[in-house]
């Protein structure tokens, strides 16, 4: 038999909003740490050899390298953003998919 | 120059990582520049209360050992720009802090911080010991718990004896009691430390109460500092302590069980 207060309950069923956004947020961290655990993580290095081969070509401020990383479920974007000397002041971005 | 304050407890899971997230969001939200730096290498989370886990790349360890610079391993926040967040790393052990790095990574901050916020992970080892060497002050995370008061205990007397104020001999660390996961239902009930008890075991100031809501857990889930939830009364509760450490005159609150009315005991619902 069905309690008079289950009607209300009902309507309390759905799951909330914010459990669903935690479970995605530890799904993506964890897969990407997971993958981090197998192979050493490459970032550090990997910017230090794009620098270097940047500073072969213009002599460029290693203080004004910048390394923005979005993490995805899908794919994740790192963007390198390299200042570069000039009259001009021109900048030049990288932007990479890994 | 910078203040260091060190968010710690001795104990775990009491909330200095939510804290540490709460203090620091609403220090930058009253125009203060801000830095919060998580010291839980191996174990981070900071990055994932803030809600800026997909965007780290470099972390204190990289920048210690000399394989970023400061300013890349910084994250800036998205919601508040006065406040950026230094993570820990999560694959290197306790060991890759030292007290030196530690102590260039304060010193260029403070440069142009305001506030320099160090999260300390639980216990009192080495990564405990540093969150606190360097501070000015500290706010102590107390849950009306007798282990939670006991280690709470146990921390201010390391704070009094291994931070670099007691070693230097300068005027001691400021401290300050936040009590969390306060619920005055079970205080009237009897079945919880009162908070004045809390207060006259430790004897040190009270910075603020923040009463159990469960809109924590939401703010956790959704990686949102949880003063940034208008209607959260741990929100306006945190926001109150950061007028009171900014010297405002602020009044506590929520330490009164809310009366239920009819509805809410029937359908059950708690605090916000």
């Amino acid at each position: 038999m069905m309690n008079w207060l289950d009607f209300f309950k009902a309507r309390k069923a759905e799951p909330p909003a914010s459990a669903n956004q935690a479970k995605e947020r530890l799904q993506i961290v964890l897969a990407h740490e997971r993958i981090g655990r197998t192979r050493e993580d490459f970032l550090p290095k990997l910017q230090q050899e794009i620098v270097a081969v940047v500073a072969r070509y213009v002599a460029i401020d290693p203080g004004k390298v910048n390394i923005s990383l979005d993490r995805g479920g899908d794919m994740s974007t790192l963007a390198i953003e390299i200042d570069l000397p000039g009259p001009q002041g021109e900048r030049v971005r990288h932007a990479a998919a890994s | 120059m910078a203040e260091v304050i060190v968010v710690t407890s001795g104990k775990g899971g009491v909330g200095k990582t939510t804290s540490s997230a709460a203090f620091a969001t609403a220090l930058a939200q009253r125009g203060k520049k801000v830095v919060v730096i998580d010291f839980d290498v191996g174990l981070r989370n900071l990055d994932l209360i803030m809600g800026v886990e997909r965007r780290v790349v470099f972390d204190i360890v990289n920048v210690i050992q000399g394989e970023a610079r400061l300013n890349q391993a910084l994250i800036r926040d998205k919601r508040v720009d006065t406040l950026s967040i230094l993570p820990a790393s999560q694959t290197r052990d306790k060991d890759a802090l030292t007290r030196e790095g530690v102590g260039q990574i304060i010193e260029e901050l403070s440069k142009d911080n305001d506030y320099i916020l160090c999260d300390s992970p639980a216990g009192i080892e080495k990564g405990a010991l540093l969150a606190l060497y360097f501070a000015d002050q500290a706010i102590v995370v107390t849950n009306p718990e007798v282990s939670s008061v006991r280690d709470s205990d146990r921390i201010l007397g390391v704070l009094q004896s291994k931070s670099k104020r007691a070693e230097d001999k300068k005027s001691p660390v400021k401290e300050h009691l936040l009590v969390t996961r306060y619920d005055p239902a079970r205080v009237e009930k009897g079945e919880m430390l009162k908070l004045d008890d809390i207060r006259e075991i430790l004897a040190i100031p009270l910075l603020g109460v923040i009463p159990e809501s469960e809109s924590v857990l939401k703010a956790s889930n959704t990686g949102t500092p949880v003063v940034m939830d208008a209607e959260s009364i741990a929100g306006q509760a945190y926001k109150d302590a950061v007028g009171r450490f900014l010297g405002d005159k602020v009044e506590h609150r929520f330490l009164e069980a809310q009366k239920k009315g009819l509805f809410s005991r029937l359908f059950g619902g708690r605090a916000a």
